[in-house]
């Protein structure tokens, strides 16, 4: 059963070049994306730096207006949707940030960072601060942290840390859809390798659905089901990880794939022989 | 301009936060000289007529034999034209100067934090409009505006602190709209928004608290330059008037006793130029404990 189901989804941002509003240019950052999303699975998007792919995700997460297109979740199209209904539905579809630095408030303690999705939909959850409290606590030992951070701030933490910080968060209302923009390509590679078995963990335990961004190829192959590649805002090819990676179907799939740099192997925790064995999911990857 | 180094440097979040800004302040002895100098004028503000060697001259009760007394043991300042102790006068008019600067400048800081707040964080027509407006004022030299706003309302200490305070907000206003663009593209910005957040809890939540610490500088700053302002008022006689002792107006009375009783006009003079240099210093120490990027 599909929970997210984009089609055709344009995005196409203005430039003004010079004064007095001198030529206009557009800028296709994403130009016809279709893809669907089953419940449970983890789809991942591929594609070099400037593609389209963190546009995508503004525009599922509503955060952005599509030029043209639909992003139809659980059966609603979200940008349909009237303010206090989008408002509600973004409870279930929550996001994990790239620089775990970055996404989080310095000046807000963990517990407060981490129930914030439960303020914001307090009139739907009834939630009273003990019992999101509670909650929090529960929620950092879910993502493998002490009940005794609560009461920390974000700078107290490593990168690893506080990416577990932004996950927490991302699980606090109980999402259907967790969209997760290049998760872990600003952690130490063997943080990167604990924090993806944690996910991977997650998923299976809670039945979340993914939508996992990344530029290394070796991370979508090992967390993901499927995956897509996006190139200039345009959907290339998509299906199977096997299938995409090793038997990729069209010549702009296999182009693609020999252009985009080798998994750097001071970079990416999955490359060579040696880190095969060395990755110890929490379960093994389930089936969509 | 990253708002995140200022937030995180600065990290005012935690206890420990609060103890490595009180370190970097300690390490440069102005700094420490101004902490000094405005607890000195704190303490004078609130127990100024308390601890001034003769209460009694500043309610009137003087001798005429006292009248231009040169400095000595038993008068340090001297005495005026009345026979009033100067150095009594310097004491209570701390009190006057400073408490009007400071409501000048917590009145300034409101006005100009909301609007600064509501132009960056809005944008759009919202911030055309008020940042016009806001630049219009700027424009006009404030204290020839606080004049025509003081002139306008009449006469009294709480008009003239309504006045600078009037002509006083742009300044804030631009340092929070500053603050506020570059904060609200920050990532626990858009985090807050993918959750549903509304602007209110945005802005209180999530940039206000990041934008405290340049207030707060730009607070202590100003406070010296305001008490400049209220002085200046009071010598050119729109602001506080003679009775009360006020060192702009003390300053004022003292130009028909120079040059021969040159004590009527110097220590006014001086209390004046200690407290903006105070604030100065006390307000440049705050900016590189709180601020990293003011640091060489
Ligand atoms: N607000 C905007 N205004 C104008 N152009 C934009 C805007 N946001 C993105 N773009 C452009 O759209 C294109 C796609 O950007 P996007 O950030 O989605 O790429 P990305 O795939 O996430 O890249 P990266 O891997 O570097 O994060 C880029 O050319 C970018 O310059
Ligand atoms: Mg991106």
């Amino acid at each position: 059963m599909s929970i997210l189901v984009v089609e055709d989804l344009v995005k196409h941002y203005t430039v003004r070049r010079g004064w007095f509003g001198g030529a206009a240019e557009t800028v296709r950052a994403v130009d016809g994306v279709s893809f669907v999303i089953d419940s449970g699975e983890c789809l991942g998007i591929v594609g070099e730096s400037g593609s389209g792919k963190t546009t995508l995700t503004r525009a599922i997460l509503g955060l952005e207006r599509p030029t043209a297109g639909r992003i139809v979740f659980e059966g609603e199209d979200i940008h349909a949707l009237s303010p206090k209904a989008l408002r509600a539905q973004r409870a279930r579809i929550q996001m994990v940030f790239q620089d775990p630095h970055a996404s989080l408030n310095p000046r807000m303690s963990v517990r407060d960072i981490v129930a914030e999705p439960m303020e914001v939909h307090r009139d739907v959850l009834g939630l009273s601060g003990r019992q999101m409290t509670d909650r929090v606590a529960e929620l950092l030992e879910l993502v493998r942290m002490e009940r005794g951070h609560l009461t920390r701030y974000p700078h107290e933490f490593s990168g690893g840390q506080r990416q577990r910080i932004g996950i927490a968060r991302a699980l606090a209302c109980n999402p259907r859809l967790v969209v997760l923009d290049e998760p872990t390509s600003a952690l130490d590679v063997s943080v990167q390798a604990q924090v993806l078995a944690l996910l991977i963990g997650l998923q299976d335990q809670l039945g979340l659905t993914f939508l996992f961004i990344s530029h290394d190829l070796a991370v979508v192959r090992y967390i993901c089901h499927r995956a897509a590649l996006i190139y200039r805002g345009k959907l290339v090819e998509d299906g199977p990880v096997d299938q995409i990676f090793d038997a990729p179907r069209t010549d702009y799939a296999k182009t693609l794939l020999a252009a985009m740099p080798d998994p750097d192997p001071g970079k990416s925790p999955f490359w060579g022989p040696a880190a095969q064995g060395k990755i110890q999911p929490d379960s093994e990857k389930g089936a969509p | 301009m990253s708002a995140r180094t200022t937030a995180e440097a600065s990290g005012t979040s935690g206890g420990e936060g609060l103890a490595r800004a009180f370190y970097r302040f300690r390490q440069n002895p102005l700094s420490l000289v101004g902490l000094v100098l405005v607890a000195l004028l704190l303490f004078l503000a609130i127990f100024g007529p308390l601890v001034a060697p003769y209460p009694e001259h500043l309610a009137g009760e003087v001798s005429v034999l006292d009248r231009f007394k040169p400095p000595s043991a038993a008068f340090w300042f001297g005495t005026n034209e009345v026979g009033q102790d100067i150095l009594s006068m310097v004491v209570a008019g701390a009190q006057v100067s400073l408490l009007s600067a400071m409501g000048v400048i917590v009145i300034a800081t409101l006005i100009g934090t909301l609007i600064g707040l509501a132009a960056g964080y809005f944008g759009t027509w919202i911030d055309e409009v008020l940042m016009r407006f806001t630049d219009l004022i700027l424009t006009l030299p404030a204290l020839i505006l606080a004049m025509a706003i003081a002139a306008g309302l009449g006469p009294s200490i709480v008009n003239m602190v309504i006045a600078l305070a009037l002509a006083w907000w742009p300044g804030f206003a631009r340092l929070v709209r500053g603050e506020v663009i570059g904060l609200k593209e920050e990532q626990f910005v858009v985090a807050a928004r993918a959750q549903g957040a509304g602007a209110g809890r945005i802005i209180f939540r999530h940039i206000l608290p990041n934008v405290t610490s340049p207030i707060i500088v730009k607070m202590s700053l100003d406070v010296g330059f305001a008490i400049l302002a209220v002085a200046s008022l009071g010598f050119i006689g729109i602001g506080v008037r003679p009775p009360t002792p006020e060192w702009g107006v003390m300053l004022s009375v003292s130009r028909s006793n120079l040059p021969h009783f040159w004590w009527t006009a110097i220590f006014p003079g001086m209390a004046i130029f200690v407290a903006v240099l105070a604030f100065n210093l006390f307000g440049e120490g705050l900016r590189q404990a709180l601020d990293p990027r003011a640091r060489r």
